[in-house]
């Protein structure tokens, strides 16, 4: 494996349990995250995204399941580990950061007891004054007077409780962020300042973020690099420039036509046909060739894989001659 | 879509003299909900209860056939102006006129009949929409209440026709289909739909399509103004995504914690803000291009509690053009340029 990579994600299937039978929320999904930088996993409701950034820490339990895949992080494969030992890499090597901070921060506990608790947990010889000394440095570094930190977590604004959650990842030197749509709940203003510290952080600390999110222009303002699923499957990755000037796959061209942009004058939103499909009956070969305006023959029988098709730009999709080449590949071996 | 706004804008014209209807003429509106609390609080507080001031002083009239735009973040009040709008709240002061009839004159059987004029559509449709009700008999509910001139036969054509024409063919299969059996930018047709068949003239549509996927929304918004054309209606269009405002709104006001802060055709809005905070807002809405920066820098803080909000004009704690009188003064909307309104006091210095 490369060193400047993270975590490398190969072949990762996860199963959700329904009553109608077995459901592929994540389905042969392959994505190597670098070290560094921040990474924009984009794509609509129940595309499977949020799935997937639970299963990089095997959060899943219940109904999901993964059932296929290894998921290499810092030159381990985690699927290997047992489970017992994953709450160490939990919070101490990956962070994470969800839509709600509300929901993710005790409501009787003071900041302070959730930074303390959480050095401690990890590094139990840490004394105590230590650790109040780290959390007040954090918080000061994320914008939140050191004063606050023995108030609880209603008593701070949305804004604020985002930089806790945050500062709880780098209390421990989290190597990796993912942040699951975590500026959906912000208002614009407060958004744009929790973008800006993100990205002071990854500069600062080296931090590498995968910043799963539903909002194009988010991942427009801060990442290095973009992924879109569609319906469970990966159709792109690429550098945001190189995707937001050419996208390659006729899922991101839409998608990216279709993000209103305040900007731009008297352009008008695309309108893509129909909605994503279901995925208990995802359809037959490329997922998106019910939508596609280019669909040819082919594309409602075999599944696209995921090949380079300009310098780091992939995409799965049958208009492109290397996609085709690795089918034929296939075929002769 | 791209049509439709210029036209809107186009037929605002720069002067005043042109005779424009107006359909809702919102005046000195106030809303304050009272803050509960107990005997203990009431005594420390020595009697004097505590409002949360939602809507504060609010004037703004809505001409006929147009798309209205309010925006703001949350806890602006936004939603509370929607609602006061339609007399879903009644106002603590303040009056709503609509088509030249005032609706606090009204009776609540009158309010009853005048309902079917004016029509709500929320974010979530699922929430909207009874489980058990088939869409059909969504749709015929209010029919059922306010045509009631019509036979059970032409209700249900008129039920049809309108999810004909919202897009959800083949109709009188969706009539007997169940909410959960639909996806959400279909739902959203079906709250369309409901809200259309008593053919009203307004509808006050609350982040309709803030639920819905990016790849439908342009769908659904381009609905709406099909519709809008069809059925003559004019929209108070509630939002808190400026961007998405730039497609739709002819005009829009922009509110800050209970009070317009600026008022005025989209257009020129957007290109000659003349309100620090709207500027603020306009600058922070994340641009899908990765090329692009952001230039300015945002304002300190977040927007405080409305129920002890600053003094003079509410954003002056954030403002980076405040002077002193700024915390002392409350500034009143003022015209600037040919119908756009500010409520700033120093708004002649972003003029140029």
């Amino acid at each position: 494996m490369h060193d400047d990579i993270l975590y490398s994600i190969r072949k990762l299937v996860v199963e959700y349990t329904t009553r109608a039978g077995a459901v592929k929320a994540v389905d042969d999904v392959s994505l190597d995250i670098r070290r560094g930088e921040i990474i924009g996993l984009v794509g609509e409701s129940g595309c499977g995204k949020s799935t997937l950034g639970k299963a990089l820490m095997r959060l899943h339990t219940g109904p999901a399941k993964i059932t296929e895949g290894e998921l290499w992080f810092d030159g381990r494969d985690l699927m290997t580990l047992p489970i017992e030992e994953m709450p160490e890499i939990r919070g101490a090597e990956i962070g994470m950061v969800f839509q709600d901070p509300m929901t993710s921060l005790n409501p009787v506990q003071r900041i302070l007891d959730h930074l303390t608790e959480t050095i401690q947990t990890h590094e139990p010889e840490v004394s105590d004054a230590d650790a109040r000394t780290r959390a007040e440095e954090l918080i000061e570094r994320l914008g939140i007077r050191k004063e606050r930190i023995t108030e609880y977590p209603h008593q701070m604004s949305g804004g604020m409780r985002q930089r806790v959650m945050i500062s709880l990842a780098l209390a421990l030197r989290a190597k990796l962020v993912i942040a699951d749509e975590p500026t959906t709940s912000l208002d614009v203003i407060v958004e744009a300042k929790f973008l800006d510290l993100l990205k002071e952080l990854q500069k600062e600390f080296g931090l590498t973020i995968l910043l799963i999110t539903h909002n194009i222009g988010v991942v427009a303002e801060i990442s290095d690099r973009i992924a879109v699923m569609y319906a469970a499957k990966m159709m792109e990755v690429g550098d945001v420039n190189d995707v937001f000037a050419q996208p390659k796959h006729p899922y991101t061209q839409g998608l990216l036509r279709s993000v209103p942009n305040i900007l731009l004058d008297g352009a008008e939103l695309y309108k893509m046909a129909g909605a994503p499909p279901d995925l208990s009956h995802p359809p037959s070969g490329c997922r998106f060739h019910t939508r596609c305006p280019f669909v040819m023959d082919i594309c409602r029988e075999e599944v696209p894989p995921l090949e380079a098709i300009e310098g780091a730009q992939s995409a799965a999709c049958w208009l492109y001659p290397s996609v085709m080449a690795k089918r034929l590949e296939k075929e002769h071996a | 879509m791209h049509e439709s706004t210029t036209m809107g804008i186009n037929a605002i014209p720069g002067d005043k003299s042109t005779n424009t209807e107006e359909l809702v003429q919102v005046e000195h509106l106030r809303k304050y909900f009272p803050l509960q609390s107990g005997l203990f609080a009431t005594l420390l507080t020595r009697g004097q209860i505590q409002a949360v001031k939602a809507v504060d002083d609010v004037s703004f009239n809505i001409h006929k056939g147009e798309v209205f735009g309010l925006a703001g973040e949350s806890g602006s009040g936004k939603s509370t102006v929607g609602r006061l709008v339609l007399r879903l709240l009644e106002p603590t002061t303040g009056k709503v006129i609509f088509d030249g009839i005032d609706l606090s004159s009204l009776s609540s059987e009158e309010m009853r009949r005048m309902r079917s004029r004016m029509q709500i559509v929320f974010q979530d449709p699922l929430a909207s929409l009874n489980p058990r009700m088939t869409l059909g008999m969504a749709i015929d509910h209010p029919a059922r209440i306010h045509l009631t001139d019509l036979s059970p036969d032409q209700r249900r054509k008129r039920v049809i026709d309108i999810l004909s024409a919202v897009g959800m063919n083949p109709a009188n299969v969706f009539y007997d289909l169940y909410p959960h059996q639909i996806s959400g930018g279909q739902r959203q047709r079906v709250v369309l739909a409901r809200a259309l068949v008593t053919n009203p003239a307004l509808i006050v549509a609350d982040e309709p399509i803030a639920m819905a996927d990016v790849s439908v929304r342009a769908l659904l918004l381009d609905l709406m103004m099909r519709l809008k054309k069809e059925f003559d209606l004019t929209y108070l269009f509630i939002t808190h995504d400026l961007a998405t405002a730039k497609y739709v709104c002819n005009r829009i006001a922009i509110m800050y914690l209970g009070k317009l802060c600026e008022v005025g055709p989209l257009a020129d809005v957007y290109q000659h803000t003349i309100h620090p905070y709207t500027r603020a807002l306009l600058e922070a809405v994340p641009v899908p291009d990765p090329t692009r920066r952001r230039k300015e820098p945002m304002p300190p803080g977040e927007i405080p509690n409305a129920i002890n909000p600053p003094p003079g004009c509410h954003f002056h704690p954030r403002c980076p053009m405040a002077r002193s009188n700024c915390s002392v003064d409350e500034p009143t909307l003022r015209e600037l340029r040919p119908n756009h309104s500010t409520a700033c006091h120093y708004a002649e210095e972003l003029l140029k």
